[in-house]
């Protein structure tokens, strides 16, 4: 195997945009800080833009009358209140949909509008953050892809590398979240300011220079095993801030349904409703749980080509399996023990505690086969 | 459908049918109950009820999630790992006697942690097996009909049509099968489920769970490992006689190892030469020529690297290790060769320090006409440091540059025929005595091609050169292929388990007082989501193609307020009678 050459005019690069993505990060946490604030004096609106055009359009389509389908579904929701979801169509135009939304009635909690509450300002900060948080990404993805050319490898060879990677894909599941319209724009300070931190720790105490790989490491096994851990990184950070937030809008709402008084309501109104919330956290972890399988079942492929045994109990792939079994425990709890609501949600958070562990705490206090360059 | 009880009770026990509708998951219901006939079956079955109940799988998942932590802190026994587990043992001398009773250096072998896994895949099977029998009969069932009150489930939209009810009927039957539906015609009313890969995806990943763990115990009874240390231009067959360690297991043992051999030719490591990286290795090959059977002529040519082994007759070689060897000749007083060749030195830190010990067995006698045996130990530095002042010997750089060996003598018995086997890396040295230069020490820096002169007359030894070893160590492990299939397996059955939604709908269209066909869809999911809703609102969208809906006064009321008064009471206004 020919070793190429370090291209340090490449690892250059890749070491400015890491800094331009993270100042490009920094403007778009103020900017989510703005949009918090201003939204704070807007008001909180009890009905979400959605909702609002959902009336314009049914009302328009009122008018229209003619030829057109409508149907309004009763949802039942755990809380025991009732949405209503509406589909209109036009009938010459086959099953096309022209406005799908949802109504809410009696008691069940509604979900927030967002950061921006009805503030145009607020509103205007929180499109430029999220304009911000995409140009960073760019940024961000275009230091890791010259960090990876700068070598001819795959980019997450060391701790410094691995952590950009990390965080690159939390930023990537926030603006994957928003490109499918989802409602988590309230997601994007929590995100930016965790990938700030890792990205300093990352810059300032794991760095290390743009170089070849030890030979462990020299192995196909690294793009597939490596690029997915750090993709359920990312994913399941999203999911764990999504649960945190659900505890604590849940913890408020129910202070609200028993009376008691209540803190930053200004703030945890326009946060999405707790039930959101809490469904967001377990869909991102469900989705990701394949792929964290698939991540440890590639790991021990890789490690049965390097070390000749697929599974050794290498602190590493103990720690994995821990994750795993945490992951594995919180979604049974839901799927059939009942256990919805707060105490799977801490079940949650244990297994992202795991996983955090196994990223940084095994790296750093413990030492078994997995090997990293730096640290 | 019963029509005995109408009192407003709880709706499931009001309406017999209710559980059975909504039950969309073989998972089995929970029940805390004490046992029911006491005695000793009574008890066994409740024991066997509670092992089997999800509450304890879910307690058994954590207790093995825990139970894996220790064996993570704690250096675990095994093959290779004896150094690193006496090193931690000698600095944790309080805790040893209490952690090997505990068995916590060899925890995932332990009867504690197997007890927690062996009792979770009881539980499974407990729970499973069952499980695939009723979702057998699931399968050969229709899907259960349409529930009297449409308006208690999860979701449901109605609307008034003046179309025949035979005719939507028939429309929504053709409309679901369309969809992929399993679809059963009732009276009045269609039945509809989909998504029964849900439950195929969710039985098959707990059954590969199975084939994960029979991989597992099967590598774990059936696998070997064999480590060779070998020097360059030397060949290794895999026999007992040749191999330094073999860890067997009950069903592969010393005599069963594959007939295969191979050459080392050449060894190759590469280094970084620059920057702060200076020293880490890039590149490890090994280039060896191997043959397969008892016939060591037909040789084929290839190469070992880590992460590339050589797969040969049912066994790999791994390469693991590698190191340097000092060559020297040893000449007696009288000036006749008693040693020479290559002795291996073990590597001790990432510079390829490296430590060791020649034994000369057949020195001969010493002056005075004695028996006696010599020894010397020190270190080869590939890459020799200036001075050794304050560091000692050691190696700046893992390559070869500047290749040293610093080393002092002893003279005695080796105690190499006293019985005990002996580490050819340690020396023995409770019957031999240090050489000595006047009060110190006798010790040499030698650098290639220089000679020794021995104190006390022993005669000289020369250090003529080096050679390279690589360590191997060949692998035997069956049952890859099934816990392979068991991951694979599991990962697909995933899959279907959490992203098909198995689901239930129903469609009924009766004639009202008023002579209009009252048209109703009701949906039902396992999970809320919100997909169950908007399918079908879809469905009843492309339904009204077939069953128009006629306007009336109230629909315009909730066109313009659908946030509010579309209770399901007042949507089907002649709906038999709601119990909310
Ligand atoms: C060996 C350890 C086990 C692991 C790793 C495991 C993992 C999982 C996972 C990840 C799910 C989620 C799938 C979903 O949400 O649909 C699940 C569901 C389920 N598991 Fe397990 N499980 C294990 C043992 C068990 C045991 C011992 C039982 C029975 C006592 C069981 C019964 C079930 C049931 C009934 C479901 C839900 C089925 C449904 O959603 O319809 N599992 N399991």
């Amino acid at each position: 195997m020919l070793l190429a050459q370090v291209n340090t005019q490449l690892a250059d690069i890749s070491n400015n945009l890491i800094y331009s993505a993270m100042t490009v990060y920094t403007l778009a946490m103020f900017a989510q800080m703005f949009e918090w604030t201003f939204g704070a004096k807007g008001g909180v609106a009890v009905r979400s833009r959605q909702q609002a055009t959902l009336a314009e359009a049914v009302s328009d389509s009122a008018d229209a009358a003619k030829g057109v389908r409508k149907v309004s579904v009763t949802v039942a929701s755990q809380s025991g209140g009732t949405t209503t979801l509406t589909r209109t169509a036009l009938a010459d135009a086959g099953a096309t949909t022209v406005t799908s939304g949802r109504g809410d009635d009696d008691g069940a909690p509604a979900d927030g509008p967002g950061p921006a509450g009805t503030s145009e300002k607020a509103d205007m900060a929180g499109r430029i953050a999220v304009s911000l948080t995409v140009l960073g990404l760019l940024l961000h993805a275009g230091s890791v892809i010259t960090r990876g050319l700068s070598v001819m490898r795959w980019p997450w060879g060391n701790m410094y590398e691995f952590s950009v990677a990390f965080a690159l894909m939390m930023v990537g599941s926030y603006v994957v979240l928003l490109a499918t319209k989802k409602n988590v724009r309230w997601l994007g300070l929590p995100v930016v300011i965790a990938v700030l931190l890792i990205l300093g720790v990352a810059v300032s105490m794991l760095y290390t220079d743009s170089e070849q790989l030890v030979p462990a490491l020299h192995s196909y096994w690294l793009g597939i095993h490596v690029s997915t851990a750090t993709i359920c990184g990312g994913a399941f950070f999203a999911a764990f801030v999504a649960t945190g937030t659900y505890l604590i809008k849940d913890r408020y709402e129910h202070r609200i349904a028993a009376g008691l008084t209540v803190r930053a309501s200004n703030l945890m109104d326009r946060l999405p409703a707790s039930s959101t919330l809490d469904k967001l956290s377990y869909r991102i972890n469900a989705l990701v749980f394949p792929l964290w399988t698939f991540t440890i079942i590639a790991g021990a492929i890789w490690a049965e080509a390097a070390w000749g045994k697929y599974w050794e109990w290498d602190p590493k792939e103990t720690w994995s399996f821990i994750t795993w079994v945490a992951y594995a425990a919180y979604l049974h709890a839901r799927a059939t023990a009942g256990w919805r609501g707060r105490k799977a949600a801490y079940l949650a958070l244990l297994a992202f505690a795991c996983w955090l562990f196994n990223f940084y705490g095994v790296n750093i206090f413990i030492t078994g086969k997995h090997s990293y360059a730096g640290v | 459908m019963s029509d005995t009880k109408t009192s407003p009770q709880p709706a499931d026990a009001a309406d017999p049918d209710a559980a059975d509708v909504e039950r969309l998951s073989t998972a089995p219901a929970e029940d805390a109950d004490v046992p029911v006939g006491i005695g000793f079956v009574g008890w066994l079955r409740w024991f066997w009820r509670q092992l089997t109940s999800m509450r304890v799988a879910l307690l058994l998942l954590f207790l093995l999630s825990l139970a894996a932590i220790p064996g993570s802190l704690v250096p675990q026994e095994g093959p290779n790992q004896e150094t690193k587990l006496a090193a931690w043992k000698a600095a944790h001398k309080g805790v040893v006697p209490l952690f090997e009773k505990l068995q916590l250096f060899d925890v995932y072998r332990s009867p504690w942690f197997s007890a927690i896994y062996i009792l979770l895949f009881i539980s499974l099977a407990g729970c499973i097996v069952p499980r695939t029998w009723q979702f057998v009969g699931v399968l050969r069932a229709q899907p259960p009909a349409a529930p009297r009150n449409l308006t208690r489930m999860p979701v449901y939209a109605a609307w008034r049509s003046d179309v025949e009810p035979d005719a939507v009927n028939a429309a929504a039957h053709a409309l679901l099968k369309k969809r992929g539906f399993r679809v059963a015609a009732g009276k009045g009313s269609v039945a509809a489920e989909k998504g029964y890969l849900r439950e195929v995806g969710n039985l098959l990943f707990h059954f590969s769970l199975f084939a994960l763990l029979i991989g597992v115990a099967w590598a774990g009874l059936a696998s070997g490992t064999a480590n060779k240390l070998v020097l360059e231009g030397q060949g290794y067959s895999n026999t007992t006689t040749q191999i330094d360690d073999f860890y067997g297991s009950q069903f592969y043992g010393i005599n069963d190892l594959d007939s295969f051999g191979f050459k080392l030719d050449g060894f190759t490591a590469k280094y970084q030469e620059s920057g702060p990286q200076t020293g880490t290795a890039r590149q490890f090959t090994a280039n060896v020529r191997y043959w397969v059977g008892d016939d060591a002529t037909k040789l084929k040519k290839s190469t070992i690297e880590v992460n590339h082994p050589l797969e040969i007759d049912g066994s790999k070689v791994f390469l693991i290790g590698h190191g340097y060897a000092p060559v020297v000749t040893v000449k007696n007083a009288k000036g006749e060769i008693v040693y020479r060749g290559p002795t291996a030195f073990l590597p001790t830190d990432a510079n390829m320090t490296s430590r060791g010990v020649i034994k000369v067995n057949d020195y001969g006698t010493d002056a005075n006409g004695d028996k006696v045996q010599l020894a010397f130990q020190g270190y080869f530095l590939p890459t020799a440091a200036e001075n050794f002042d304050r560091t000692g010997p050691i190696s700046l750089f893992p390559a070869p540059a500047d290749p040293q060996l610093v080393i002092n003598a002893y003279a005695g018995d080796l105690r190499t025929d006293s019985g005990v086997p002996q580490n050819v890396y340690q020396l023995d040295d409770k019957a031999m005595t240090q050489l000595k230069d006047g009060d110190k020490i006798a010790k040499a820096r030698l650098k290639v091609g220089q000679t020794w002169e021995l104190p006390d007359g022993y005669g000289t030894l020369s250090y003529d050169g080096y050679q390279q070893w690589a360590s191997f160590s060949v692998s035997h492990r069956p049952g890859n292929s099934i816990a392979l299939v068991g991951g694979i397996a599991a990962i697909l059955g995933l899959i279907g388990s959490l992203f098909v939604q198995r689901r239930r709908i129903w469609v009924r269209a009766v004639a009202g007082p008023d002579g209009r066909t009252l048209v109703e869809v009701a949906g039902l999911s396992r999970s809320e989501s919100a997909r169950t809703a908007e399918e079908l609102a879809e469905l009843a969208v492309e339904l009204q193609d077939d069953a128009p809906a006629v306007d009336e006064p109230s629909e315009t009321d909730t066109e313009d307020a659908p946030a509010a008064a579309d209770s399901p009471a007042a949507a089907a206004p002649t709906a038999p009678e709601t119990k909310e």
